[in-house]
């Protein structure tokens, strides 16, 4: 049986290892900004890179005990989500020049 | 007791990633736009909810719990309302809106 303060640096050690796995998937998810083919391939990308951006600093903000990192995150999840609206307003006023 | 939560938060998280690393591969593996749309909002939702409802027995107190629970919540309207927008430019001959 694990002592409280062993079990308490394993679970840390998790949450940072869980941190290190999600951040290495997205970076090569990032490969579909390369690829494209369309802006709105690459602005899922960047929207996937925002989420798990989130998850990363809520697990290292456990793991590494810093509470303001939570705060980081959600600053993180409202720029996230302006930055996709600014590209959807920006494809709608190229497309009017277009036309 | 605890020992059972620290177990939870390892199931949740590991899940959690695993819904982070699938989001992955259907963005780059799957064949079009709106497919990968899916996928990507599936890891949104589904993988920070689960590591979210991981790291919720690990926080201290009430309050930071109601946080976590926050971050997830602005994510997930977040995510709906960007997936929408997406989808309407993402569409073929869909006009932006």
């Amino acid at each position: 049986m694990l002592e409280s303060s062993q079990r308490r640096a394993a679970v840390a050690d998790f949450l940072l290892a869980a941190a290190g796995v999600v951040l290495a998937t997205v970076a090569v998810g990032l490969v579909r900004i390369l690829w494209g083919p369309g802006d709105d391939d690459r602005i899922m990308a960047a929207q996937l890179l925002g989420t798990s951006g989130i998850a990363v600093l809520l697990l290292l903000g456990q793991a590494m005990s810093v509470p303001a990192a939570v705060d980081v995150a959600l600053i993180l999840a409202l720029l996230a989500a302006f930055v996709t609206v600014a590209f959807v307003k920006g494809a709608a006023r190229s497309e009017a020049d277009r036309a | 007791m605890s020992l059972a939560l620290d177990a939870l938060t390892v199931l949740a998280v590991s899940a959690g990633a695993f819904f982070f690393l699938a989001g992955t591969v259907g963005l780059l593996r799957f064949p079009d736009a709106l497919s990968r749309l899916h996928t990507l909002t599936k890891a949104d939702n589904l993988g920070l909810g689960l590591i979210v409802f991981g790291l919720l027995f690990q926080v201290e107190g009430p309050f930071a719990a109601l946080k976590l629970i926050a971050v997830w919540l602005l994510t997930l309207l977040a995510g709906a309302t960007v997936a929408q927008l997406i989808a309407h430019t993402a569409r073929p001959g869909g006009s932006p809106v």
